[in-house]
């Protein structure tokens, strides 16, 4: 017997599926347990949940808790970590992870606080030490930061998808499902209603095969069209760094980095753009990555396989209309 | 109506860059960058001033941080609010999100009756988006994070809208409560002149470990469940190839290694 508890994972649901940044987590929570040799075991609370708890067992959960009733059908902050704290205390896992999703963002404090525990934000990696605890990477300065939480427990985290792969399925896999009660509480203090759904703007950042980042380096509006343009040119999704959101050129759904959108495309074109760690940890994955940048000693230069170093304002437009050429002369070929 | 919002002085976001991580010594050269209110915490200080112009409700503005971050408490009286805190002493240094925000959560017991409190959705430089929610719990009292719009601000119960993927999330909340603000709320307003000369008059409260009467092993680093055990300087570094030439002749360049990679 392991002098350690389980790993944990509060799972999600969206459109009768897990979460994939759950799943992320359990292929990440799999590999810590069989380190710490426990169990991987995964929460989920929702309503009509037999779709998730099978991708749950199929991804390498042991064990899922499973709170399925219709008063859990959208997410209630008092319900939620009411039960997931019970839960916590009755079996004291040693880790539990979430997503950094919203309700994760929301949720994971309310849990720690209440269990008197530590919590990492945002890790853009997860490890164990030589002391067996868990080690959180955050990127910081320039840096990586290491944070540990030495004696409370359990330790958590949350993680945004995209940080870990996607673990392989496999339908044979079995698992224990354990039926969680749901507990009656007096009227809330702060109820969700109703989920809205927008229609979102410019596509998923996180399915597309190119992606143009523009920075600080854009300079105005006028140069943030320039950014625009050569996405359309490319068929691109657009996204930028923290200064373009402060500026009002960028929604901050478009943000990249770490309390942003973590995305793994075939090619990043960064514009304007200083390789700051905030920003560039949410692009480690891509294949091909290049910068454009006025400043030849930028250090995003030491973190792309292509550098340009000219002033983005004169060389998009000259580059996009060269892109619109290639394209004409092939449909001309064809 | 009495409404707290809760403020950080951080360093100034458009010099954060300066700041680094000294290879040698693993700790952070902070290279005497100025202090600001963080940018999120106005847009909550905005929304308590709305409150103060339209129903007559009282502000009180609290900060943990060092003696410097007076300056950032003075700027908040300047710009409307009625009452300013710091909590600043030895104790609290080298807090993570838990301890500041159980520090916090003693201070606004301490400064009375409260009805509403607020806070930035996250901070500039630590944006672990903790302390607002912690705060809550510690108190016993409801949260909602990332509020987008107040839809309903009539009785006791509140109707917000709060950020969620791909859309929000309509959300009832009773009073007391805690909310975190993010920038679509609101525009904070600018300091005005007059509002300068009416805050010297206004003096700020100090308040320190033994005025909160809070045991100190529940404070500062030694409060903390979470330590940094380490900064490294690592990057993902790759091999760059940088592009000669004039611009049309790295244009041209760049065209055929995009086609080439297949997404033209
Ligand atoms: C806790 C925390 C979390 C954060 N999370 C994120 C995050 O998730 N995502 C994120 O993006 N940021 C994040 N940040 C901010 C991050 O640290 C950087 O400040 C930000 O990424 C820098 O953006 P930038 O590269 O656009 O701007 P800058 O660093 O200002 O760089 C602008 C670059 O543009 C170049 N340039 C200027 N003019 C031109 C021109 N005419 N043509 C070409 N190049 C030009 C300059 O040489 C410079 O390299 C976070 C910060 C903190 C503290």
């Amino acid at each position: 017997m392991s002098s350690f508890g389980p790993v944990w994972v509060i799972a999600e649901q969206s459109e009768c599926a897990a979460e994939i940044v759950s799943l992320q987590l359990v292929g990440k929570a799999r590999q810590l347990a069989e380190q710490l040799g426990v169990n991987c075991e995964s929460v989920l609370l929702g309503s009509n949940l037999g779709g998730a708890v099978r991708d749950l067992l199929a991804s390498g959960a042991d064990r899922v808790y499973l709170a399925d009733d219709p008063r859990l059908e959208l997410y209630q902050p008092a319900l939620y970590s009411e039960i997931i704290c019970m839960l916590a205390e009755k079996w004291k896992p040693e880790i539990i992870l979430m997503g950094s999703t919203f309700m994760g963002r929301e949720l994971a404090p309310l849990v720690a606080a209440r269990l008197r525990t530590g919590l990492a934000a945002h890790c853009t990696g997860l490890r164990l030490d030589r002391d067996n605890r868990l080690e959180q990477l955050i990127p910081a300065y320039g840096g990586l930061m290491s944070i540990v939480c030495p004696e409370k427990r359990p330790q958590m985290a949350t993680v945004a998808r995209g940080v870990f792969a996607t673990p392989a399925r496999d339908a044979q896999r079995k698992g224990e499902i354990v039926a969680v009660p749901v507990p009656e509480m007096g009227e809330p203090t702060v109820r969700t209603l109703e989920i809205v759904r927008e229609p979102v703007s410019d596509g998923q950042l996180e399915d597309a095969r190119v992606i143009v980042s523009g920075g600080a380096g854009a300079g105005s509006a006028e140069g943030w069209e320039a950014v625009r343009e050569l996405c359309r040119e490319l068929g691109a999704g657009l996204a930028c760094t923290r200064p373009a959101v402060d500026a009002g050129w960028a929604p901050l759904e478009s943000m990249i980095g770490q309390s942003g959108k973590m995305v793994s495309p075939e090619v990043y074109i960064g514009v304007g753009v200083s390789g700051e760690q905030q920003h560039m940890v949410g692009v480690v994955g891509a294949k091909l990555m290049i910068a454009v940048n006025n400043d030849p000693k930028s250090p995003v230069f030491e973190q792309v396989d292509l550098g340009v170093a000219e002033d983005c304002r004169e060389f998009l437009p000259v580059l996009a209309s060269k892109i619109r050429a290639y394209r004409e002369s092939r449909k001309a070929c064809v | 109506m009495n409404v707290i919002v809760c403020v950080k002085a951080v360093p100034d976001p458009k010099e954060i860059c300066k700041i680094r991580i000294d290879p040698a010594t693993k700790t952070l050269l902070r290279c005497d960058v100025p202090l600001v209110i963080n940018p999120l915490d106005k847009n909550a200080l905005e929304a308590a001033l709305l409150l103060k112009e339209g129903r007559g409700a009282s502000v009180t503005v609290i900060s943990m941080g060092p003696p410097p971050a007076e300056t950032i408490v003075k700027e908040c009286m300047a710009l409307g609010a009625d009452r300013g805190i710091l909590l600043s002493d030895r104790a609290f240094g080298g807090a993570d999100a838990f301890a500041t925000a159980y520090t916090l959560a003693g201070a606004i017991v301490k400064a009375g009756e409260y009805d509403l409190i607020l806070c930035g959705m996250a901070s500039s430089d630590g944006a672990t988006e903790w302390v607002g929610p912690q705060i809550a719990t510690f108190l016993g009292i409801p949260a909602v994070t990332m509020v987008r719009k107040f839809e309903s601000q009539e009785g006791a119960a509140w109707r917000v809208l709060a950020d969620w993927q791909n859309g929000y999330r309509r959300v009832e909340v009773r009073l007391p409560a805690l909310l975190t603000i993010t920038r679509d709320l609101n525009r904070p307003r600018a300091l005005s002149f007059s509002g300068i000369l009416k805050s010297r008059k206004k003096t700020i409260e100090q308040w320190g470990r033994e005025f909160l009467d809070l045991p100190s092993e529940a404070l500062g680093a030694k409060g903390s469940p979470t330590i940094v055990s380490e900064m490294s300087t690592v990057r993902n570094r790759r091999d760059v190839k940088m592009l000669r030439g004039t611009i049309e002749e790295k244009a041209d360049q760049l065209v055929g290694l995009l086609a080439e990679s297949g997404v033209l």
